[in-house]
């Protein structure tokens, strides 16, 4: 809040600076309450509008779909059943957990849009004169697409059996956290966009400017190996490159794929745990980005 | 009841080389309908945003509900209740979703929430309509939704800036009501900008601000006294004609504005008469009525609040705004 500098420095008589200061000192307490409340509401509401928009829910899953069938079919059917270095997985198999990617990636970042939304339609300004703390906001919002992406992703699951790739129970206990860090730093991400965009049309040329080429490098649709130099580089370079193998990872498991895929970075094979604790730090960063952006407004 | 709820000091917002408020000194008493009375870029906006701690003066103090609103913004804003200029509700959300979104955030006690929500709606006779989502409310419900949700956590003060907006005079009517209501029943204080000088009529104090200054403070009553008499009105083909004969055979001041001229009398029923006999200009119309809060605005800034210019003006600033709150962020 800035003021108790203020009233330290502030020439007023000692009882007086006392009773300042010790409404400040309640004032802070009672705000850092109410931010945590404001956090959960504001994760909340993203949830509530999202299950209320049934349309958006079913549009956004038709395009992984439309990419998975029709992509994902006629690739297959070109490149032949051995694809990937003897593993017998087909192309679609490969590109199977590179859709679910996809889908976290896409709703992660049209999340965010909500916050440029809120802005033109005013309802921003009710969270942002409220006595809470601007983090609040800032978390609230990237936990709220998190949440949206990560439930988008694994809805894709149930495509399973149709691409012909087998799952047993432990397989969805550990995707479940790699596409909740995935969508996390995806979202944060987008946050960190909204936060400084002024329109929606600002947003939506940044974002595809940013997203197809993020989509196109992650390794949703090719392995990122034996790529020429410069690819290479920008393939790592990709967030979502490190959110997507370890997903990849998990999913083709049972499928008998080759531990090959596995992402390398300098020539080292990256762990699962590295490959998310990877994601999960860029994540962080992105939000400590939009809660400074948030608090720097006036 | 004359504990101060609203202390302003010398309140200062310069933006670059343009100062929109010029220092302003005011006092709102617990309790009171307090309007703030102006025409568009006269600095209402500015001001009450100060007040709310939105904006940082320039210059000068302000305390609200007893706490300086530059040291202790967020004490200040969970004593007060805003309801803004444009809409700020989600309207993909129900009524009362958005005051439990409200509860939430201004830290309503769990305990309480559901009751408080529940008195609100019925207060502002939104009840039936509670879980009906925002976007198939008209203006005026969303208005009352606005208010019952700025006075969800009991606020000490409610702001309103330009509440009755582009609302119809039926609905502006009964949004009038309703805060009359909440200031009866909950003995809420009240603070309001508007442009409307009929509006200003229910208030029980008055600011008149005019180019970032406030020119007159007082009751609608104190402040009408202020114009002597009766105002007399005439329309003329030849209005500068017309102004100099008044002057000059009837002693009389004439204020021009458009094709009309108005002046203070002292008893306008004699007046009349007097002047369709010896005025030899051309005199369309005459009328004659007790001053009125619009009378007052002329006589102390010379030039009428219209309401036509005023909602043009609108457009343009919520445009500017826009655009200006687009390059910030």
């Amino acid at each position: 809040m800035g003021g108790g500098t203020e009233a330290m420095t502030a020439p007023v008589t000692t009882a007086t600076e006392e009773s300042i200061r010790g409404d400040g000192y309640i004032a802070a307490v009672d705000t850092r309450t109410a931010s945590l409340r404001a956090v959960y509401i504001i994760w909340y509401r993203d949830l509530l509008r999202y299950w209320r928009d049934r349309w958006r829910l079913v549009a956004s899953l038709a395009q992984p779909l439309l990419f998975l069938l029709v992509f994902g079919s006629g690739l297959s059917s070109a490149l032949g059943g051995g694809f990937g270095r003897g593993s017998g997985l087909s192309y679609i198999q490969f590109m199977y957990p590179g859709i679910i990617g996809m889908a976290i990636l896409f709703t992660a970042i049209f999340g965010a849009m909500s916050i440029v939304w809120d802005r033109e339609f005013g309802f921003l300004k009710e969270v942002l004169v409220a006595p809470i703390d601007r983090w609040a906001v800032a978390v609230g919002k990237s936990l709220g697409g998190t949440t949206q992406a990560m439930i988008q992703g694994l809805i894709l699951l149930v495509l399973a059996p149709l691409v012909g790739v087998k799952l047993n129970l432990l397989t969805i206990v550990e995707l479940i956290p790699l596409a909740a860090v995935l969508a996390f730093g995806l979202a944060s991400f987008g946050v960190m966009i909204a936060s400084m965009m002024k329109s929606l049309q600002g947003f939506q040329v940044v974002m595809n400017f940013l997203m197809m080429p993020m989509f196109f490098l992650s390794g949703a649709l090719f392995p990122l190996a034996n790529l020429p130099g410069w690819m290479t580089v920008l393939t790592r370079l990709d967030p979502a490159s490190y959110g997507i193998d370890p997903i990849r990872r998990v999913v083709l498991a049972g499928s008998g794929a080759p531990s090959a895929y596995g992402l390398t970075l300098f020539g080292h094979l990256l762990t699962v745990p590295t490959e998310a604790s990877i994601t999960l730090a860029f994540g962080a960063v992105m939000l400590l980005v939009a809660v400074v952006m948030f608090e720097r407004r006036d | 009841m004359t504990e101060t709820v609203i202390e302003a000091r010398g309140l200062v917002k310069s933006y670059g080389d343009i100062e929109a408020v010029r220092g302003i000194d005011l006092e709102v008493r617990a309790g009171e309908i307090f309007g703030f009375l102006g025409p568009n870029g006269a600095g209402k906006s500015t001001t009450i945003s100060m007040l709310c701690t939105l904006l940082t003066p320039t210059a000068g103090s302000a305390k609200v509900a007893g706490i300086d609103v530059v040291r202790d913004p967020s004490a200040v804003r969970r004593r007060i209740g805003l309801v803004f200029q444009d809409p700020s509700l989600d309207d993909q959300l129900t009524g009362r979703e958005n005051l439990e979104f409200h509860a939430f955030v201004y830290g309503v006690p769990a305990a309480d929430r559901r009751r408080r929500i529940d008195e609100m709606l019925a207060l502002l006779q939104l009840s039936d309509r509670a879980g009906s989502l925002v976007k198939t409310y008209s203006g005026g419900m969303k208005r009352r939704l606005e208010i019952a949700r700025g006075m969800l956590h009991q606020p000490q003060v409610l702001f309103l800036d330009e509440p009755t907006l582009g609302l119809d005079p039926q609905t502006r009517q009964s949004i009038w009501t309703h805060l009359n209501g909440l200031r009866a029943n909950r003995g809420v204080t009240i603070f309001m900008t508007t442009h409307y000088m009929d509006e200003a009529e229910y208030c029980d104090r008055i600011a008149i601000i005019d180019r970032g200054q406030i020119v007159a403070l007082g009751t609608p009553d104190e402040l009408k006294k202020k114009v002597g008499g009766d105002v007399v009105v005439i329309t003329s083909s030849q209005p500068d004609a017309a102004a100099a004969e008044i002057k000059r055979m009837l002693r009389v001041e004439a204020t021009r504005d458009d094709g009309t001229l108005r002046m203070e009398v002292r008893d306008g029923k004699a007046f009349v008469p007097r002047l369709v006999r010896e005025l030899t200009a051309p005199v369309e119309t005459v009328s004659m009525h007790r001053p009125s809060l619009d009378d007052v605005f002329l006589k102390l800034t010379g030039h009428a609040i219209r309401e036509e210019e005023a909602s043009s003006g609108d457009r343009n600033r919520a445009m500017a705004r826009r655009w200006a709150a687009g390059r910030r962020r």
